[in-house]
């Protein structure tokens, strides 16, 4: 028996059947990838727009209408960091674990926790908080994504900041230590609620 | 008939008059027509000095001899506080807050900061480097 045999012959059904089904099952993976996968990320870029952050009246009347008067919002130049620069992570699996996160403010959105600016003020404390600390234990990993601490040119700070900065740094302190409320106002009594939660820098006495 | 005629020649006069005083006076906006748009005048800039600036007499609200467009004060925050505040000026060294403006003067805090004092810009002002528009004759 050789292999000359085989020459010329048909494959069994069963193989024809299995060369289809393979070829169907892979060209429907491959377009069901495509999609599945382009939509994903298209709707993980669509939820850190803008537009649609503030497409919730609590977002847009309160710390929307706040950050409008920052420099994140206008400067000279015209660079700008909107709400998902600072508030979602750049690398994938923090991005992916904010955006499980945030099905709880959709919670509260249904539950109307802040529908209100009243009840807004009242909860700020608590959610000025859930930012300084989160931002302290990611050492200010969203204000660096712009912000690189090799690339600042002190020379061509003010005096003072300069000389904070090097401080700063030396003391190994992250960005939030001191830069709280810089997009936002602040809630009332920031400082003693800072100060109790150890997220005040120390005053360094000569 | 006479009198309509005393009265329109004397409305004639004043406006005669008042035309050529227009072309006397010149405000500090210049003699342009009200719709006309005037050229803006020159940005100055925030005077940032170290060490302050002089009282130009005795009880003046010490001037600001920094840029404040990014401070805010609201209700419920004042930036000012950041380095101003009784235990936070040593660090930041910057003057702290007089302690007049405390109701506690011996343990100023930012808890007993009078809220009528609040308003830091209300009495504290920045300088910008601008020629002055009319001549200052203010003395000592």
């Amino acid at each position: 028996m050789s292999t000359e045999d085989f020459e010329g012959s048909r494959p069994g059904v069963f193989r024809r059947v299995w060369k289809y089904l393979a070829n169907a099952v892979l060209l429907t993976g491959i377009v069901l990838g495509v999609v599945l996968w382009g939509g994903f990320n298209w709707a993980m870029e669509a939820t850190n727009n803008e537009a649609f952050c503030i497409s919730c009246h609590e977002m847009k009347n309160n710390v929307y209408e706040e950050y409008t008067e920052t420099i994140h919002y206008m400067n000279r130049s015209g660079v700008r960091a909107t709400c998902a620069d600072c508030h979602v992570p750049k690398e994938w699996i923090h991005k992916v674990v904010r955006k499980i996160q945030a099905s709880r403010e959709l919670y509260h959105k249904v539950m109307g926790t802040i529908s209100t600016r009243e009840k807004f003020l009242e909860r700020r404390p608590e959610l000025a908080l859930r930012v300084w600390k989160s931002m302290k234990a990611t050492d200010s990993r969203e204000c660096r994504n712009c912000h690189g601490e090799m690339y600042m040119d002190f020379e061509k700070q003010t005096e003072r900041a300069a000389e904070r900065h090097e401080e700063a740094f030396d003391k190994g302190m992250t960005c939030i230590d001191c830069h709280k409320g810089i997009a936002h106002q602040l809630p009332r009594g920031w400082k003693e609620l800072a100060k109790k939660n150890g997220l005040m820098p120390t005053a360094t006495e000569e | 008939m006479k009198k309509i005629i005393t009265v329109s020649a004397a409305t004639a006069f004043l406006l005669g008059a008042s035309v050529m005083a227009v072309a006397e006076i010149k405000s500090l906006r210049g003699d342009l027509p009200l719709d006309a748009k005037p050229k803006p005048p020159a940005k100055a800039r925030v005077i940032s000095q170290t060490g302050g600036f002089k009282r130009a007499w005795k009880q003046q609200p010490p001037l600001i001899p920094h840029r404040i467009d990014k401070e805010r004060i609201t209700l419920n925050e004042n930036s000012c506080l950041r380095c101003h505040a009784p235990d936070t000026y040593k660090a930041e060294k910057a003057p702290m807050i007089s302690r007049t403006h405390f109701a506690d003067p011996q343990n100023p805090s930012d808890a007993n900061l009078m809220r009528n004092r609040w308003f830091c810009n209300q009495c504290h002002v920045p300088q910008v480097e601008a020629d002055p528009l009319v001549e200052n004759v203010f003395g000592r």
